[in-house]
């Protein structure tokens, strides 16, 4: 199974922290939405090490991921256009911090943060997008400027500025041994990894053979050219699902809207479900 | 939901899912975002009604009614071009301008209650010809004289591009259509009041000297959400769908 231009074999990493370790203090990170392969184990991880101020970015939105983190005190400010936990109800510890001012909130949304990816993927310094004009997410976004559109006649539109993630964190189904990802349709991973200077991802498991040389898997493939570090996580997305693969575990997210609802709760449910390797 | 005496041998769910089929009518392409089970419900009975596989209906959430190959801006760049014809919002606060909030209330510095935040909301409402506000909840909390925060505004300046908006508001009362900026009371659900909706509206609105009752789901519309479109909405929404429509059948 030759990797091409790759000499040596791409080295799982030996444990989940050590792919994380580029995670530190103050990390611009980008993660995905609550459906497209949530890294939780990855999570649970930077929760047990006390990583701190984040800067998280939930292309689009988040659920479980960042109530956690937010919950944990690990988020300086968060970007993103809602968090919620769907049928669960609200995010209890997001809506406690954003209350109560622990944290920051770059409102925006969901094309915003999709553009403003697209235009740090292109090398370009913004992204045009409609709508908008009129709102209070962009009366609140002194970043985002509105211009006349210079092909056009009085019409005025809203430029945003790219958005350069220092790291890019997802879980993904599978990775070969040339250190390529399959993300499947989940085509939000591959922008994420383009537009963050380091991609990080835990996968179920490992395949054998190149993805590439597959052109079925090829085209839902990212190339390990933009892939820093990979750790194999079995069952990495729960108790939030894996499309394709496995579904949330709907028994577990009512146990955590029931928990966090209080920060007494929440704090039981760290050390039950987040430190747990003590108890084991 | 309901205080009604009448009889009736359907659920309110079904009756607010038939109403909002009814209102998107012919369309190529209806989407529904998170967090939307009467919609997808509504989207899903009007293309068993139609019976031909149009309208094309993307369930954001859903991995078989989601045909999105290019992640999950797909959706937005469709919209865009004009490709999605329907779609559906709501709000922690609606008001009479047809302005949407789904952020806070209170200053937004420090807010006094804090929504999931603004979805696609602040663009989608630009760009889709027909946009459906509903909202379950009817009361002067939700329905204001003017939103804290606006996710969405209802209407624009005519130099600001804005191929879509909202069409209709649907409630657990009425329904409102909107048209020139202002809502205008279009029927009021059985057991339901004008005197009702008004006194749970926190905003004005156009008033017709007659108001007629919210049409009810015909037996055909009923069997259809029971039988072929619970199992398919289960997959997105499992609760919702065991609450409304029981347990789950096979699929049909």
């Amino acid at each position: 199974m030759p990797c091409a231009n790759v000499t040596i074999m791409f080295q799982a990493a030996k444990s989940l922290d050590e792919a994380l370790a580029a995670i530190d203090d103050a990390t611009t990170l980008v993660v995905p939405r609550e459906v497209s392969g949530v890294p939780m184990a990855a999570t649970r991880a930077l929760i047990r090490r006390g990583v701190k101020n984040l800067h998280l970015i939930a292309l689009p939105t988040s659920s479980l991921q960042a109530d956690l983190l937010i919950g944990a005190g690990c988020v300086a400010t968060l970007e993103t256009s809602a968090v919620s936990l769907g049928e669960f109800g609200p995010a209890p510890r997001f809506v406690a911090a954003a209350t109560s001012g622990a944290i920051r909130i770059k409102d925006t949304t969901c094309p915003a943060l999709h553009a403003a990816l697209q235009a740090a993927e292109k090398g370009v310094p913004f992204m045009p997008l409609r709508g908008l004009i009129g709102s209070d997410v962009l009366k609140y976004r002194n970043d985002w400027k509105v211009v006349n559109n210079p092909f056009g006649n009085d019409d005025p539109i809203v430029l945003l500025p790219a958005i350069h993630p220092k790291v890019a964190l997802f879980h993904a189904p599978m990775a070969d041994r040339c250190g390529n990802v399959w993300i499947g349709r989940q085509r939000e991973l591959a922008t994420m990894a383009h537009a963050a200077a380091a991609t990080i991802v835990t996968v179920e498991r490992l395949h054998d053979g190149n993805l590439l040389e597959d052109p079925i898997l090829a085209a839902g493939t990212l190339p390990a050219f933009y892939v820093d570090a990979i750790a194999i996580a079995e069952r990495g997305a729960w108790p939030l699902g894996l499309p394709d693969h496995y579904e949330l575990d709907a028994e577990h997210l009512s146990l955590y809207a029931r928990m966090a609802a209080s920060a007494q709760g929440f704090a039981e449910y760290l050390d039950k479900y987040v430190y747990e390797r003590r108890a084991a | 939901m309901f205080m009604s005496a009448v009889r009736r041998d359907f659920r309110d769910e079904e009756l607010l899912a038939d109403v909002i089929a009814r209102l998107i009518g012919d369309a190529r392409h209806v989407a529904v975002g998170n967090a939307s089970p009467i919609p997808a419900t509504a989207a899903l009975l009007a293309r068993a009604q139609n019976g031909n596989m149009r309208p094309h209906v993307s369930l954001l959430q859903s991995r078989r009614h989601n045909f999105f190959t290019d992640g999950a801006r797909e959706l937005f760049d469709c919209a865009g071009q004009g490709r999605i014809d329907v779609f559906f919002l709501s709000g922690g606060q609606i008001d009479g301008y047809g302005n949407i909030n789904l952020v806070s209330t209170g200053d937004y510095a420090h807010p006094a209650v804090r929504f999931p935040g603004s979805f696609g909301s602040s663009y989608l409402y630009y760009v889709v010809p027909k946009v459906i506000l509903f909202r379950t909840e009817h009361s002067r909390r939700t329905l204001v004289p003017q939103v804290d925060f606006v996710s969405a505004p209802g209407t624009s300046e005519r130099n600001v591009y804005r191929t879509g908006g909202p069409v209709a508001l649907v409630t657990n009362r009425c329904v409102f259509t909107f048209t020139g900026g202002r809502f205008r009371l279009a029927s009021v659900h059985p057991g339901h009041t004008v005197e009702e909706v008004i006194e749970n509206t926190g905003f004005d609105f156009d008033l017709p000297d007659a108001v007629p009752a919210t049409p009810t789901p015909t037996p055909e519309a009923l069997r259809l959400m029971r039988e072929v479109v619970a199992p398919q909405l289960a997959e997105v929404y499992p609760r919702f769908t065991a609450e409304v429509f029981g347990p789950p059948q096979s699929a049909a």
